[in-house]
């Protein structure tokens, strides 16, 4: 299938659940359902006072904070666990209480005990994300190839070469699935820590059109965000991921 | 080019699961000159490749001493496959164990060259063929200039043409650059065609059963009639029979 038409294909699905969406709207006709052009009035109307690109600057920027720290702090703890049999014994069952905490309940813990401060929001959520890092990452780190450390260990490669040669390349597919399943969690639970405790931001909001029962406004950052995510994945992720695999057959 | 002297007083696998204990060597003692050409024969599962592991400095766990004739010898290790990394051109693979700069590039290309790989320096590996992978973990065994060369069984699972051609290419190569090779086979011809000396292994834990200096011009190695009658008069005709049956 060509691209064009694959692109046709999406365009046309996505036409038909604004069709549905609009028939739903006029068949329901309640502001509790607004209808496509409702929505888009409402994101015209938030981007022309510029709140739509702030709060959605400063979301993304949160994201992008807690993600980077979750990805360097798991992939560390996950690559030293996968290499590891004693400390993967010792610390293991920590991560699986950590991966079972509730969202909120680190969050909540985090304002507690932080305050109601950035730091506070952004540790809360790189809190979330890094065990499923560290779980994924261990799985790659304990299948590393034997065979290419022994090569490395009797080239004598220096530590860091040895890091950024031979592990690190080995580790990518693990570091893309987590990447982009981090990605989907971290914007979520950034709503969540912005809704609780921040003044700015899309969950905030999201927070105040809630108490204002404005779906349509809702709904328009709903929209917005979406479409910026897919965009990142798109423009970032998905060609990383075709630059890191250009030596696969 | 440096002197080794192998001395093992035990080397043991643990138990693992169902497999029992195994004890690889006991007071086992090899002594390599430097410049020497040896060939370990014996069939699979001896402790050749272990042997190779203990030299390398890989495997550890076991009593005795390795020691050279010069301090921190450099060492080129050509293992069974060719563990090149696939995510890694052909020329950065070669200069995997030079520090990085122009001079290493130059290097590596130089190597390539040397090996007949040179087009194809920016190839990734897994789209080369078995054969010219093995050149390339050749060609990044030879470019830090090895005082030890260790070869496991370098040239095992290609057709015999390729496998002439990368021995000609080794000689070719040594010729060059002397260096102490210890090299694992157990194809008897294939000894007899590289070998300066053929230490043949046998039995659990392995013994030396011959040592035998080969002292064979170009011409004879090259033929295979030669070859057969100096392994008749050597008493290594075993050694080849073993080989059919584990191949």
């Amino acid at each position: 299938m060509s691209t064009a038409f694959r692109l046709l294909l999406t365009a046309a699905s996505l036409l038909a659940l604004a069709l549905v969406w609009q028939a739903g709207a006029w068949w329901i006709a309640s502001p509790l359902l607004p209808g496509p052009g409702a929505v888009l009035a409402a994101m015209e109307r938030e981007a022309a006072s510029g709140a739509l690109q702030d709060n959605i600057a400063i979301t993304l920027a949160r994201v992008a904070a807690s993600f980077i720290i979750a990805m360097v702090v798991g992939s560390a703890v996950g690559i030293v666990l996968g290499q590891s049999r004693q400390l993967n014994e010792m610390f293991g069952p920590w991560l699986i209480v950590l991966l079972n905490m509730p969202a909120l309940v680190i969050i909540i813990l985090c304002y507690v005990w932080f305050g109601l401060t950035e730091v506070a929001a952004i540790t809360a959520v790189a809190i979330n994300k890094i065990p499923n890092v560290a779980v994924t990452m261990r799985e790659g780190a304990a299948a590393l190839s034997r065979d290419l450390d022994e090569m490395a260990r009797v080239y004598r490669l220096p530590a860091l070469k040895t890091l950024r040669e031979v592990t690190l390349p080995q580790l990518v597919p693990f570091f893309t699935a987590s990447a982009r399943s981090g990605l989907a969690l971290t914007w979520k639970i950034v709503l969540v820590v912005e809704l609780l405790g921040r003044s700015n931001g899309v969950g905030f909001a999201l927070q105040t059109a809630f108490q204002l029962f404005d779906v349509a406004t809702v709904l328009a950052y709903a929209l917005a965000f979406t479409v910026v995510v897919q965009l990142i994945e798109i423009a970032l992720l998905q060609p990383w991921e075709r630059w890191a695999n250009r030596w696969r057959r | 080019m440096t002197s080794i002297t192998i001395d093992i007083a035990e080397k043991r696998f643990p138990a693992v699961g169902a497999a029992p204990a195994r004890e690889i060597f006991r007071d086992f003692r090899l002594e390599v000159a430097a410049h020497e050409f040896l060939v370990l024969l014996g069939a699979s599962g001896l402790g050749k490749t272990t042997l190779l592991n203990i030299v390398a400095g890989l495997d550890t766990r076991f009593r005795g001493s390795v020691r050279f004739g010069m301090p921190a010898p450099r060492i080129g290790y050509a293992f069974q496959s060719p563990r090149l990394l696939p995510w890694r051109t052909v020329l950065e693979n070669v200069v995997l164990p030079l520090p990085s700069g122009p001079a290493s590039q130059e290097a590596g290309r130089a190597m390539l060259e040397e090996v007949g790989l040179a087009d194809l320096a920016d190839a990734y590996p897994e789209r080369l063929s078995l054969g010219q992978q093995r050149r390339v973990a050749l060609a990044r065994a030879f470019v830090i200039e090895p005082d030890v060369l260790l070869m496991d069984e370098p040239f095992v699972s290609l057709d015999e043409a390729n496998a002439t051609r990368l021995r000609e290419l080794l000689r070719a190569l040594l010729h060059r650059r002397a260096a102490t090779v210890l090299f694992v086979t157990h194809d008897g011809n294939e000894a007899v065609a590289l070998a300066s000396r053929i230490v043949v292994l046998e039995g659990t834990p392995a013994q030396v059963a011959r040592d035998v200096e080969v002292r064979l011009g170009l011409l004879e190695r090259a033929s295979p009639a030669k070859v057969e009658a100096f392994r008749h008069t050597a008493g290594l005709a075993l050694a080849g029979r073993e080989r059919t049956g584990t191949a």
